[in-house]
């Protein structure tokens, strides 16, 4: 558990102690910049019943920010390591492999959701200068960012994945990213598929992520997404696992 | 600890898909030893460490490190063992101090714990003076010696270093192997290396490997003696030719000898004993008891190299043969 904590605690400042960590929030923050424009435009434009969360939601950014952002975040947790050789420290130290799966996921979910933090600046902006009061609902705001921080336990731990596969950040980045943007490419499919379906098609519908997103950011918990999106983390956490541990394999 | 061993390796094994690193081996170091790991690069002994460090798993044999399995009990090994990879892998973006309670943590030590072997370590190392500085910024001889203080900083029983010295400057790699030197008391330690010098001046015994196997095993006095069958003694002194020939020729412990002119009126006389004799002594007696002036006289020392040629030589006869 010791090790655990020392090395979350470590892989969190090593985002802030190079500058990856400040670029990644910056262009973060532009891209939430642009959405926060097009939430005033559009606020200005008419009066609207939906929730500023679901208007944010609405602009095109949100999935911009999730898909780019988590790549770049986790490629370097396991390739880094492997390719300076300090990988070989590491799993020479009295650690478990668990304990290190598990403390680079907590780093990089940790940091996913300090990169998503300004956006409540945005969200009180615009509650400080709209008439009504029922805009802005801190229970809406919670199950937004439950539902980012959901997305983001997801794609975080398809990018570790990713990232103990290989030496190379760079081809670390494009699988997560490849894998993760088919992920999404399913969810806009599944947004399409007609009630009267087939079963397989009907399994592939509950892939439908900008619904269950939508459904966030409006404010509505639904347990189904919640067992897919942590059972999917889960998965990919156990594949990750056993990856470093094929190292052991005879 | 069964016998005050520390390290017990019997028939390993490691094949990589397509060759074999490390072909059945077996040794053992008791506690307290110094022990050098020789042999060219891809000898097989970087291999033979990272399965010792619990890094990679053997394909077949077994190791005890302290009586604890290190494929079974890895976890217990490697609390008590230090390593030092070949290369010495760091986070270039921490600063030394924080780098070593980092790892101490990691290592298990309590908060208060690892704050003070951090400081005895860099004290220990010498890099108190350093000890704010960020480790990219450092110079090597400084990494490797950050590398050796993270080796140390749990207190462990073994020390395993891969290739210490690499890439130092002659100043740099006295004071590392200084280091190493004042780490025998307390701990046993193998190191790796090709500098076959720097094996006789650490370590008490020496396990030399050549293409996975290990060809010989023993303390440097024993290996030296062993290899000073093809010695040449060197001496150069001033004296008649004929005298020197004749002089040569009746001594029975010389087998074969080869003169030669060298600078001003003396000569070169390369001498090859018979059965690795120290020929120096009666050269010297000779030369006092004929009046000649002698101006060198030095036994050739010898290079790793002829060590792997003498020890792999049987083998190509007997495939001759």
């Amino acid at each position: 558990m010791q090790a655990y904590w020392t090395l979350t605690r470590r892989e969190l400042a090593s985002y802030f102690l190079s500058l990856t960590g400040y670029v990644i929030i910056a262009a973060a923050m532009f891209l939430m910049g642009f959405s926060f424009v097009v939430m005033l435009v559009k606020l200005q434009q008419d009066a609207t019943p939906m929730p500023i969360t679901e208007l944010f939601y609405l602009t095109p950014f949100f999935w911009f920010i999730l898909l780019l952002s988590t790549p770049v975040i986790t490629m370097r947790l396991f390739s880094l390591e492997k390719f300076t050789g300090t990988f070989e420290t590491l799993m020479t130290a009295p650690v478990t492999d668990l304990e290190v799966v598990l403390a680079k996921f907590t780093a990089g979910l940790v940091f996913y959701f300090v990169m998503w933090l300004p956006l409540l600046g945005c969200l009180l902006v615009v509650r400080q200068y709209t008439s009504n009061a029922g805009g802005f609902d801190f229970g809406v705001v919670g199950s937004t960012y439950l539902g980012i921080l959901l997305l983001g336990c997801l794609f975080i731990s398809i990018g570790c994945c990713a990232s103990a596969l290989t030496r190379s950040q760079v081809t670390a980045a494009i699988v997560s990213l490849g894998f993760g943007f088919s992920l999404f490419l399913l969810g806009v499919l599944a947004d399409h598929i007609p009630v009267q379906a087939t079963w397989q098609a009907q399994a592939l519908a509950a892939l439908a992520f900008f619904d269950q997103m939508h459904d966030f950011a409006r404010g509505i918990l639904d347990t189904r997404t919640l067992v897919l999106y942590l059972s999917l983390t889960f998965f990919f956490l156990y594949l990750t696992f056993r990856i470093v541990e094929s190292r052991r394999w005879k | 600890m069964s016998d005050g061993l520390m390290i017990e390796v019997e028939n390993l094994t490691k094949r990589y898909a397509g060759h074999t690193a490390v072909s059945d081996i077996s040794f053992t170091v008791r506690s307290g030893e110094i022990v050098g790991l020789l042999g060219p690069n891809g000898a097989g002994k970087s291999t033979t460490m990272r399965i010792l460090a619990c890094y990679l798993p053997a394909t077949s044999g077994t190791v005890r490190i302290a009586g604890l399995d290190v494929f079974h009990q890895s976890r217990e090994v490697r609390r008590r063992i230090g390593y030092m990879p070949e290369n010495n892998p760091l986070h270039p973006d921490m600063r030394v101090r924080e780098y070593l309670r980092f790892r101490a943590r990691l290592k298990g030590l309590g908060a208060r714990r690892a704050r003070q072997r951090a400081d005895t370590v860099m004290e220990q190392c010498v890099l108190t003076e350093v000890s704010r500085r960020i480790i990219g910024q450092l110079s090597k001889g400084y990494r490797q010696r950050v590398g050796l203080a993270d080796a140390l900083v749990h207190e462990p029983e073994l020390i395993i270093l891969d290739e210490p010295t690499i890439g130092l400057d002659p100043n740099q790699i006295r004071s590392v192997r200084q280091l190493i030197k004042n780490l025998a008391s307390a701990h046993t330690v193998l190191i790796s290396t090709h500098i076959l010098p720097e094996a006789e001046m650490t370590c008490n015994r020496m396990v030399i490997m050549y293409e996975g196997q290990i060809l010989a095993a023993d303390t440097p006095e024993n290996l030296q003696r062993l290899m000073s069958g093809s010695s040449q003694v060197l001496a150069e002194i001033s004296a008649p030719l004929e005298a020197l020939q004749q002089c040569w020729a009746q001594i029975p412990e010389i087998e074969h000898f080869d003169i030669s002119p060298a600078e001003g009126d003396f000569f070169r006389c390369a001498l090859t004993p018979r059965d690795g004799l120290d020929l120096r002594p009666q050269v010297y007696a000779l030369a006092r008891e004929q009046g000649w002036v002698l101006r060198e006289l030095t036994r050739n020392r010898h290079s790793l190299e002829d060590i792997y040629v003498r020890v792999t030589r049987p083998e190509e006869e007997e495939e001759e043969g």
